[in-house]
């Protein structure tokens, strides 16, 4: 068996004590002097606290991700892994989480704004202000169209039952939050998230 | 949420994680830990190493939970509640009943009114045609002075504990192994194990999930369970409670922010139809106390709905307007799910948007649903994946046959960011808010979800600008201050949600002291007012963010109990307690139940302990305030009152589609079979299979590899669970001349699917009225998209009805024939 020892580590190695003699005619002898060990590949990363976004129980994540930020190197997560700091996972994680760096690399992940037209067989893209044009000119006619003020007695019910939505259980409270306060000024009340089933 | 909020107060899950370390029993039923939630099925494992608990699992399937439980019993899908309901027999049989905790902490000393019955099945009140209850008697008799009059010797016929123990006298172990198919010693075993809890210094925690919500009585299945933790004194307890383990990571959250048809933030209520007044809607919600001394803390119903308005409309909602009351739409009926499916099949919808949700994979009746979604005008996906119900109108041969050129609706896919790409607070199953941050930019031009909503709504608020149009004000009026109006961030709504004084807030006994000054963030729920000086967006989450900052994002991990009450950790709802209730783990005198596990108790002048307490903390044990500080009665529900779609006490009935053609313990009343309070659309019911053409039970369930229909997008998970399968007995596959990895066909009265079958011995014949009875399992996780082979989406075949309270799908329990391929 041989033994591969960089430079730096051979003389760590000389310095604790045994002779350099007896070390080299034992052979261990460095084959290529390199500049430095080579580096923990998470050494130089950017380590950010997250929590895994599937199941309840809430595990903390750290992604680690590279970039500088400038305008053509955005950070980009090459790993994620368990929180040991964190009371309840204490750095486990199940196969679901243990995956979830292949959830954000997703090849299905969507990257652009797409429409479908009546009765077209593929999609076909289109730019954000221009999806959100054609969709608030869609809930504007129809709302206006459908809109309740008032029941057959004449009390103030406005809503608009003509349109409905489904919020996310998986986004953040911020979100929802927003998501919320949107669709009860509209006046929707087809309104429910993944609690329901 | 819509059986634990009858019973104790709040819809949620009673403990956390790391408590259930702290048991001394583990029940997992409607639910498979393990699996489903490996790494919180950890503190279930740290029990049985470290505090010798032990662990049931009672389950149709022997699931890998069973394979660490130190017993296990089968039962037929959709028979639970005859399961409970023979343990609650049990124990009172027995005399297992933690009976000081019962007198003092629930109902049971309640008198019921003269009034209420319970004859073949059912409750008084049931009207056969709109297959709904008049409530009215389901309730407690009230004295002259308005409050409940209870009997503390509990002599009285008709108080709740004599009704409770009269009900579930019929629930005999030989009448639950009938119906159930659980064998008569098996589940003898289970009480006894149960039964040791209700010494006091004894727990046990119940943990479930969508295996007890997914059935037409599902709520009822989870009550009943609660009643069964009251009666052995096992909630506010460290190591007791009831553990609802919620699916996705924001339900809760989402929950609790009420985005749901019939709620506002908070667990605040929509006004109905008939509610177009404010003070009557008020009044009806600010529940007053039924007896003495309680807190009843829904009396300041109005300070969370003013402080809501105020943070929604701001300067719009005055008094004069009742705080623009007239804004919200009002309920003609609750637009759950189904209803909403259903009123899109029939034409009634033109637009529909979902945001990070798959309903054609979601819902029950694949067909039903696709035919739904061709009838919009337009469709909204807002979504990071590519998702079935995206591409509902496209054609994938037999998994979606479509015909594109005659779908008309046009449909937008909006990409959004995922939890890596984007800052925000989740709440997990234990209520825990906690902040996470961004990692990374989002692919291509994905944006976030607020984002994206804002992109929308300030479109539509331009339109309405400049070309005026229906009922224009809520939107013109709504508050929207963020410094970016397109990129509204989640620091500031996070600010918003919390709440904060809009005026010098003062003390109502000394106005020259100021408590807090206008414009900063208000530290409890406490602080609210229903004058207008407070606007709060969520009063639950009142807390959250203060003037000390962000708690949520907090990091201390020390737990200087030992009992895993990390208070420094994030932030927890509501006021950052951590066990509900926990005013019940000390006895009336306020001395702990069990010393080695003090989480709160009475020191002389005020409660103190390990944990935030969730109770007056100066309220003395001799006062008589209960523990139960929501409900106006002080203590827990054993009659949930009128709370409940189909009655005071759960009731076992057989799920729409079942084996039998009766219920056992009604067989003479068809109209008691199933679920008599339960909605069913017409033509709903002519889907339904019967046992002679559908003669198996199916059940669906989760893989700990994949997701719901999402991980098949991710290639590890799609490499390790690749392809669609069927799990069926051997005994059945033996019958049927089934091979492992044959290709075998599954219908029911709605549709077929075709996958590889796997042939175990986790999925056991049962007897159930001396005659035998299949079940078969179903793992959910394929579809036409992703990673993974294509495979059908499950819910091609599950029934269009729903729990009678919440309408959650019946997935849990229908029939379905199978045959070779």
């Amino acid at each position: 068996m041989s033994v591969n020892l960089t430079r730096r580590q051979f003389f760590k190695v000389c310095a604790t004590g045994l002779a350099t003699s007896s070390v080299a005619a034992l052979g261990f002898t460095p084959n290529a002097a390199l500049a430095e060990v080579r580096e923990f590949k998470l050494s130089g990363a950017k380590e950010t606290r997250n929590t895994c976004p599937y199941c309840s129980v809430s595990c903390g994540v750290l992604m680690y991700s590279l970039g500088s930020n400038a305008k053509n190197a955005k950070q980009e997560i090459f790993h994620i892994e368990g929180d040991p700091d964190h009371p309840i996972n204490r750095g486990t994680l199940c196969p679901k989480g243990a995956a979830l760096l292949d959830f954000v690399h997703s090849s299905s992940r969507l990257r652009q704004p797409e429409y479908r037209p009546s009765g077209a067989s593929d999609w076909q893209r289109i730019s954000w202000e221009e999806a959100f044009e054609r969709i608030s000119r869609h809930m504007k006619s129809d709302r206006d169209r459908n809109f309740e003020a008032t029941n057959e007695q004449g009390a103030a019910v406005n809503r608009w039952l003509s349109c409905g939505m489904l919020a996310a259980s998986a986004s953040s409270n911020e979100s929802g939050y927003l998501t919320h306060k949107f669709a009860r000024s509209v006046g929707l009340l087809a309104f429910d998230n993944q609690a329901r089933v | 949420m819509a059986s634990l909020a009858p019973t104790f107060g709040r819809g949620a899950m009673t403990n956390h994680w790391v408590d259930i370390k702290n048991t001394n029993l583990v029940l997992i039923m409607g639910g498979n830990a393990a699996e489903a939630h490996p790494c919180g099925f950890k503190w279930v494992t740290e029990a049985k190493a470290h505090n010798k608990a032990r662990l049931i699992v009672v389950d149709p399937r022997f699931t890998r939970s069973a394979a660490l439980a130190d017993f296990y019993a089968p039962i037929r899908a959709g028979t639970d509640i005859a399961f409970l309901g023979g343990v609650i027999n049990y124990l009172i049989e027995s005399g297992n009943v933690h009976q000081e905790y019962v007198n003092a902490y629930t109902d049971a000393t309640f008198i019921v009114r003269e009034d209420f019955d319970f004859r073949d099945g059912l409750f008084s009140g049931h009207d056969a045609a709109s297959r709904s209850y008049d409530r009215s008697t389901w309730m407690y008799e009230l004295g002259d002075d308005g409050y409940a009059r209870t009997d503390p010797t509990l002599q009285h016929p008709r108080c709740v504990f004599n009704l409770l123990k009269r009900h579930y006298a019929r629930y005999t172990s030989d009448v639950v192994s009938e119906i159930t198919g659980t064998p008569e010693e098996d589940f003898l075993t289970v009480c006894k194990m149960i039964a040791d809890t209700a010494a006091p210094d004894r727990t046990m925690t119940i943990m479930y999930a969508l295996g007890w919500t997914q059935h037409s009585k599902g709520s009822q299945m989870i009550r009943c369970a609660a009643m069964v933790q009251l009666l052995l004194g096992n909630i506010g307890q460290s190591g007791g409670g009831m553990n609802a383990l919620r699916g996705h990571s924001n339900i809760q959250g989402l929950t609790d922010l009420g985005l749901l048809s019939d709620l506002l933030p908070g667990y605040l209520t929509l006004p109905k139809e008939t509610e177009t007044e404010y003070d009557p809607y008020i009044a009806a919600r600010a529940f007053k106390p039924l007896r003495p001394n309680q807190m009843s803390y829904w009396q300041n119903y109005s300070k969370f709905f003013v402080s809501l308005m105020k943070a929604w409309f701001g300067n719009a909602a005055t008094p004069e307007n009742n705080w623009c009351f007239d804004w919200l739409p009002k309920l003609d009926k609750v637009h759950d799910v189904l209803q909403v499916f259903e009123d899109m099949h029939q034409g009634k919808l033109n637009g529909y948007i979902c945001q990070g949700f798959n309903p054609l994979a979601a819902f029950p009746d694949k067909r039903k649903l696709g035919e739904a979604l061709a009838n919009l005008d337009y469709l909204v996906i807002i979504d990071p994946l590519e998702t079935e119900t995206s591409e509902f109108w496209k054609d994938y041969g037999e998994f979606n046959p479509a015909d594109s050129a005659r779908i008309t609706t046009e449909v937008f896919r909006l990409p959004s960011t995922c939890f890596a790409e984007e800052h925000g607070s989740l709440v997990n199953s234990g209520r825990w808010l906690q902040w996470h941050w961004k990692g990374a930019e989002p692919p291509g031009a994905a944006k976030g979800d607020a984002e994206i909503i804002a992109g929308i709504f300030l479109k539509l608020r331009q339109l309405y600008q400049e070309e005026g149009g229906a009922f224009p004000e809520p939107i013109m009026n709504l508050t929207w201050n963020h410094l970016i109006p397109e990129e509204p961030s989640a620091e500031e709504l996070a600010r918003e949600f919390n709440g904060k004084a809009l005026v010098d807030l003062t003390d109502t006994e000394d106005p020259n002291k100021v408590l807090r000054r206008a414009g900063q963030q208000l530290s409890g729920f406490g602080e609210l007012r229903d004058d207008g000086s407070t606007a709060c967006g969520c009063w639950l989450f009142c807390g959250a963010w203060t003037e000390e900052g962000n708690l949520m994002a907090r990091r201390d991990n020390s737990d200087p109990s030992g009992l895993g009450n990390t208070l420094g950790w994030a932030f927890s709802w509501p006021a950052n307690r951590r066990i509900l209730y926990n005013r019940a783990s000390a006895d009336p005198n306020g001395k702990p139940w069990d010393s080695h596990r003090r989480v709160i108790s009475w020191d002389g002048e005020r409660w103190s302990g390990i944990d935030v307490p969730d109770f007056s903390r100066t309220s003395p044990p001799t006062q008589g305030m209960g523990p139960f500080i929501m409900n106006p009665e002080g203590v827990a529900r054993l009659f949930a009152v009128d709370k409940m779609a189909e009655g005071p006490f759960p009731e076992h009935y057989e799920p729409f589609e079942s084996p039998l053609a009766a219920n056992p313990l009604h067989a003479e009343n068809p109209a008691a079979r199933n679920n008599p309070a339960a909605r069913v659309f017409p033509g709903d019911l002519e889907n339904m299979g019967n046992a002679d053409a559908f003669p198996y039970v199916a059940t669906t369930y989760r893989l700990t590899e994949h997701f719901h229909y999402w991980t098949k997008h991710v290639e590890i998970n799609a490499i390790l669970q690749p392809e669609q399968f069927v799990e069926i007995g051997a005994s059945l596959a033996e019958e049927k001349g089934i091979a492992a990895g044959d290709r075998i066909r599954v219908s029911s009265k709605r549709g077929a699917i075709v996958a590889k079958a796997v042939v175990t011995k986790r999925l056991r014949k049962l007897t159930v009225q001396g005659r035998t009875v299949h079940q078969i399992g179903l793992p959910i996780h394929w579809g036409f998209k992703g990673r993974a082979k294509p495979g059908y989406l499950t819910n091609t075949l599950t029934p269009f009805v729903g729990d009678a309270n919440t309408n959650t799908p019946e997935f849990k329990a229908f029939l379905v024939n199978v045959e070779k391929a």
